[in-house]
């Protein structure tokens, strides 16, 4: 396909002769006009200026998470209170981090291999003129805000789930994971199907970005040895994809762990683990700060500004990973999306 | 490998392939089965049946096929049944989420609910309205606006004009992660310096602040996307001429990238105009009209959504006023995004020649 009459390229004025290197740095940079100066120093400014905030916000929080851990009579990372403004102040965020991963692990387990299904249907088996109207809806419910995903799992999830629980009581109880003791189905697990629900479209919108950029030859090259669809996509398409459905996964999971509203008016929350995942308490850090912050003491509040750091921290991780896989693909970027 | 054996009566290189409306009549066939299946057994949910009906096709559709066309194609066929099984799954709750706001948010949404407070009106009685909520919400926001937009814009010009070296890597490197940062953080940041240490008062403009480290990110990020389709040609002509450089990049290269950002702008603002844990940290809220964002709790749309959705006591009233507030706020980021991808339509930049 690349085939072009080659003409030699001539080299750029062969006749000038080659403009002289600056001599000395800061003679040329002399020359600059105050405008320049003045634009450079602004824009340089505001670059430095987001990353002094993030200095600032590890700072700030460490500065009064330690206020509260200093006065913390349990252990901030085994223990099963919370009350910070008891005495002497008891707290950690054992429950908090117990009911983070759990929750996060299910809505996971649930939106990546649907959010690929999605992405593998609008790219390869949707109809050419529904592909895109899709892809555009899902692009705009990524932008219903997680507090109407909340009122709506409340509202309208939280009923519709009963049968379901009930089902996975009957055949599943005997596992113990699966019990359920007909209390409200306000649960980790709904948590975890509402997150799973509100990280469905990054999801997708990461995924099949990276599917939509595989290379057609690699494709046609599968069709024409007389693959089916499926295994052009099991041997060109994914492959190609791993690490972009990686990385998109781990901003919504970025996205699940951090989700603070729509847990908070889902859960029924309390500071015990259960064995089941279907029965009522547990807490995420992101929820507990928002539902106590409002009777919260002085104390109270560093010891729920230290939980935040806690996730401040995992966050940080687990999107500067993502991020990192993604900057070794330079072609696509979920912050866009 | 597995291969279709030829039928000896066909002369055909083919094997044997089902018709087309075969998918379709295992589909229907499925949903029957279903529905008959768990009336039968006396189930009561439609996740049930649905989930009977799907189970039914993928296997049903598996084990004709895999009978007719070979396991290759069997396989084929539950791959594709499985995509389409995601495809329905998700568009179920996000359809059910569109529907019940709007059927719910209509029925107390109208001028009145538009232009009044809830003021003395208890969350138990009906009445009552969202303009102070809607009042906070605009002012929060166009706080935050005027704050991240110049900063977001001048680091993207950094990066994309500027930027070589450490420095640019590590703004870019954040700048990215920044986008991560949960709300509740970013809320928790400003508690920790404006209201714990520096000892101000809950206000919009607090809220505004933690808004804005939200916005920054997705700002920068856009911006940066849209300087970068800027054909570098322009910039060289523009230079040849004599231009200073930072009149290049005021004259020539934002105005050519302005409708991108102008989207991308919107785009942020309508992501942060959801966002309700910072608010709820720092504006504290309140029933009444508070138009001076920067002293004293204010109201806005989300918080109002779950004060109303928490303070409801199980009452209809605060629910009907919370859906209506969900369904403004929706309409109103709706209209947000659907603007901005118009003007990135209208205003593409036009790249080469």
């Amino acid at each position: 396909m690349d085939i072009k009459t080659h003409q030699p390229t001539v080299p750029p004025t062969p006749a000038a002769p080659a403009p002289a290197a600056p001599r000395d740095k800061r003679a040329a940079r002399g020359a600059t006009r105050p405008g320049d100066r003045i634009f450079l120093g602004l824009s340089r400014g505001s670059g430095i200026f987001v990353l002094a905030l993030m200095a600032a916000i590890a700072v700030f929080l460490t500065y009064r998470a330690s206020i509260a851990l200093s006065e913390n009579e349990a252990n901030f990372f085994t223990s099963f209170e919370w009350n910070p403004s008891g005495v002497p102040p008891k707290f950690g965020v054992a429950v908090l981090a117990f009911g983070t991963v759990v929750s996060s692990i299910i809505a996971m387990a649930i939106a990546v291999p649907i959010a690929v299904g999605i992405a593998l249907f609008i790219t390869h088996y949707a109809p050419r003129r529904l592909g895109g109207p899709i892809a555009y809806v899902i692009d705009l419910l990524a932008a219903v805000p997680s507090i109407v995903y909340g009122l709506w799992g409340a509202l309208v999830l939280v009923p519709h789930l009963e049968g379901l629980y009930g089902w996975l009581d009957d055949y599943l109880g005997w596992t113990g994971v699966f019990e359920w003791n007909d209390g409200a189905p306000r649960s980790l697990f709904t948590v975890g199907i509402l997150l799973a629900i509100m990280i469905l479209p990054i999801i997708t919108n990461v995924s099949r970005e990276v599917f939509r950029q595989v290379p057609r030859m690699h494709e046609e090259a599968a069709l024409a040895l007389g693959a089916t669809r499926w295994e052009v996509i099991r041997m060109s398409v994914l492959p190609f994809g791993r690490s972009g459905v990686i990385s998109a996964s781990m901003l919504g999971l970025g996205r699940a762990l951090g989700e603070t509203m729509a847990v908070a008016m889902v859960l029924s929350s309390s500071f015990d683990i259960n064995a089941s995942l279907l029965d009522t308490g547990g807490g995420t850090f992101a929820q507990n700060i928002a539902s106590k912050f409002n009777e919260a003491t002085v104390t109270g509040r560093d010891a729920l500004i230290a939980s935040g750091l806690v996730l401040f921290v995992i966050t940080l991780l687990v999107n500067g990973a993502a991020r990192m896989i993604i900057a070794r693909r330079k072609e696509y970027s979920g912050a866009n999306a | 490998m597995t291969h279709a054996t030829l039928s000896p009566q066909r002369s055909s290189l083919r094997g044997a392939t089902l018709p087309k409306w075969f998918a379709w009549a295992v589909a229907a066939g499925s949903v029957v089965a279903g529905l008959g299946i768990s009336a039968a057994a006396g189930l009561h949910s439609d996740i049930q049946w649905a989930l009977i009906a799907a189970l039914l096709f993928v296997f049903g559709s598996y084990g004709i096929s895999a009978k007719v066309e070979g396991r290759r194609q069997a396989r084929d066929r539950t791959a594709t049944s499985l995509v389409w099984v995601a495809f329905i799954l998700a568009v179920i709750p996000l359809a059910s989420l569109v529907w019940e706001t709007l059927k719910r948010g209509v029925k107390v949404l109208d001028g009145y609910f538009l232009t009044h407070s809830m003021g003395v009106v208890a969350d138990t009685e009906p009445g009552g309205g969202i303009y102070h909520a809607i009042l906070g919400t605009l002012q929060q926001v166009g706080l935050a606006t005027l704050i991240s937009v110049p900063v977001g814009v001048l680091t993207a010009i950094y990066l994309v004009e500027y930027g070589r070296g450490r420095l640019a890597k590590a703004v870019t490197f954040f700048v990215d992660v920044m986008t991560g940062i949960p709300s509740i953080v970013a809320g928790l940041f400003i508690l920790s310096l404006w209201i714990l240490i520096l000892d101000m008062g809950y206000s919009g403009f607090a809220g505004a602040m933690a808004l804005s480290i939200l916005m920054i990110p997705v700002v920068v990020r856009s911006t940066e996307e849209m300087l970068k389709l800027v054909p570098n040609e322009l910039r060289e002509a523009s230079l040849a001429l004599g231009v200073p450089k930072w009149r290049t990049i005021l004259k020539v290269v934002l105005p050519t990238s302005i409708g991108g950002i102008t989207t991308g702008i919107m785009l942020a603002i309508a992501r942060i105009t959801g966002e309700t844990a910072p608010v709820l940290l720092l504006v504290w809220g309140t029933n009444f009209i508070n138009s001076n964002p920067f002293s004293d709790p204010q109201a806005s749309l989300p918080m109002y959504i779950y004060l109303q959705y928490a303070n409801s006591g199980g009452y209809g009233a605060a629910y009907d006023r919370a859906w209506a507030a969900a369904l403004t706020l929706i309409a109103f980021i709706m209209i947000l995004n659907l603007v901005a991808r118009g003007i990135a339509r209208w205003k593409a930049p036009k790249t080469g020649r």
